[in-house]
């Protein structure tokens, strides 16, 4: 078993919001019903886009609580024990990109607030474009064995 | 139009336009057949329109000049269409064979009429309602597009890209009045994985967005006999729509449906009663659509949104309370060079 630095329920946390995050993602492309997803008994939850949209929301602010949680942690302590990987760096500065995109797209949809049609796509794409390399990057890691993104100083 | 504009609110090029339309708003009552010369330009913000549907006769002048007017928009797709995958759910949808169709919303029709009789106060009543897209003002359509290919402009106009459409129709499912229509064999999806994502592209009113830009009115308002629609700064459009509805004793529809749209009808007759008048003649369903109350279909995007900005907050109050010593695990014996941060 491998020796970890810091809760495994962090770990586990982080990856069961980010793949929640990635589903519920995926599901705004209106592809569940055409392959038959929402038939399978379960989940015919994925074919309703408001739901799955606002479910994205709320695993959004999963994120958003355990990104300021680590990231209070880290200043406050951690950053003298431990540091991040080159992996760790690179899935973090990707992950930034994907959250601040994502806090974008959240602003867009307000009332009240309309965004040059540029903008809009430079957001969408960028947010897009950023959860595929990132799931690229996070599957190069686990091949590599170096998913860690941290150790100790 | 009937109100003065208060100079005030609107750009210099918008009040020379009030004092040549309002102006002479003045000296007629309110309601009577007023022209408008052009739309204001965009600094006066979001633009809605208002449908006396008393005046509206069915004519439909205005469907023959929406079409007119966006004819080079239409689709002209290559047949044999791909074949998508998988067949027995996902379909073609050709309507380049039917162009002609004019009792509903197509992707050659942006606009159609809807006709219902309704009993009120005692009198019958036959009501023409011209229907296109609402133009909402937090629109779903575009909001929820997961490809940017929709968007809503500074002007209130809501449009969808045919560069950019997938045509996967999410923006039909979404929108609360399923107003955009499909046509398969065109777009985006062609040169990318034409069988297995995407159907097409989807199509809906502008409101004559090249017309408006050059501060023109669009088609179906230009060329309407009655002069049934307004077009103006929503704010005006509100305070017109209020009045006219107090004079006539009529009833307001658009203006709270999904959060406020800038389209706002005022009817002598309820709009429950033209609902279901709609319904026993079979007015009402794909691609013809309703007027039932709708509410606010991204209300609860909208209070999430204050959550995710809760969250973060949050983490740094729970992190600032020590709740990171007990994230920090027990160190075992063995290589350091390993562990999870996230």
């Amino acid at each position: 078993m491998k020796d970890r630095i810091v809760s495994p329920w962090l770990s586990r946390l982080f990856v069961a919001t980010m793949t929640a995050l990635a589903a519920t993602g995926m599901m705004q492309m209106p592809l569940t019903r055409r392959y038959f997803i929402t038939d399978i008994p379960g989940m015919a939850w994925t074919g309703d886009f408001f739901l799955v949209h606002k479910l994205h929301y709320i695993f959004a602010a999963v994120l958003l609580f355990l990104a300021a949680l680590i990231l209070t942690n880290w200043f406050r302590q951690w950053k003298d024990r431990i540091r991040l990987t080159a992996w760790g760096t690179t899935r973090a500065i990707i992950l930034a990109g994907i959250i601040l995109s994502g806090l974008l797209r959240v602003y867009r949809n307000l009332p009240g607030v309309t965004l040059h049609p540029d903008a809009i796509l430079a957001i969408e794409w960028t947010h897009f474009g950023l959860v595929m390399v990132m799931g690229c990057v996070a599957l190069a890691a686990l091949i590599s064995r170096q998913s860690a993104y941290v150790q100790k100083r | 139009m009937s109100e003065p504009k208060n100079p005030s609110t609107v750009s210099r090029r918008g009040f020379l336009k009030a004092l040549g339309v309002s102006g002479a708003g003045l000296l007629v009552p309110s309601g009577a057949a007023m022209a408008q010369d052009g739309t204001p330009g965009p600094d006066d913000g979001e633009l809605a329109t208002l449908l006396d549907l008393s005046k509206c006769i069915g004519c439909g002048e205005c469907v023959n000049a929406c079409r007119e007017s966006n004819a080079a928009k239409f689709p002209e797709p290559k047949k044999p269409f791909p074949d998508p995958i998988p067949s027995r759910r996902a379909k073609n949808e050709d309507w380049s064979e039917k162009r002609d169709v004019e009792d509903r919303l197509t992707p050659y029709n942006w606009l159609f009429i809807q006709t219902a009789e309704v009993e009120h106060k005692g009198e019958m009543l036959e009501i023409n309602i011209p229907r296109r897209c609402m133009h909402c003002r937090n629109p779903p359509c575009a909001n929820m597009c997961p490809f940017g290919a929709a968007n809503k402009q500074q002007n209130g106009i809501t449009r969808i890209s045919d560069k950019l459409c997938m045509g996967g129709a999410k923006c039909r499912a979404v929108c609360p009045w399923h107003i955009p229509q499909r046509q398969s064999g065109v777009g985006l999806y062609l040169h990318l994985l034409p069988r297995l994502a995407g159907n097409g592209v989807m199509y809906k009113c502008d409101r004559c967005h090249q017309l408006v830009a050059r501060g023109e009115l669009p088609a179906c308002i230009d060329v309407c006999p009655e002069n049934v629609q307004t077009i103006g700064p929503r704010a005006e459009i509100i305070e017109q729509a209020r009045k006219l509805a107090a004079e006539t004793d009529g009833y307001i529809y658009g203006l709270e449906e999904n959060g406020g749209t800038n389209t706002i009808y005022v009817s002598p007759a309820p709009f429950d009663k033209l609902d279901k008048a709609l319904g026993k003649t079979k007015s009402k369903g794909k691609g013809r659509p309703h007027l039932q109350p709708v509410k606010d279909v991204m209300a609860d995007e909208t209070n999430l949104a204050t959550a995710t900005l809760l969250a973060p907050v949050a983490g740094i109050a729970a992190g600032m309370l020590g709740v990171g010593a007990a994230l920090f695990g027990e160190e075992k014996n063995g290589p350091k060079e390993d562990g999870n941060e996230r």
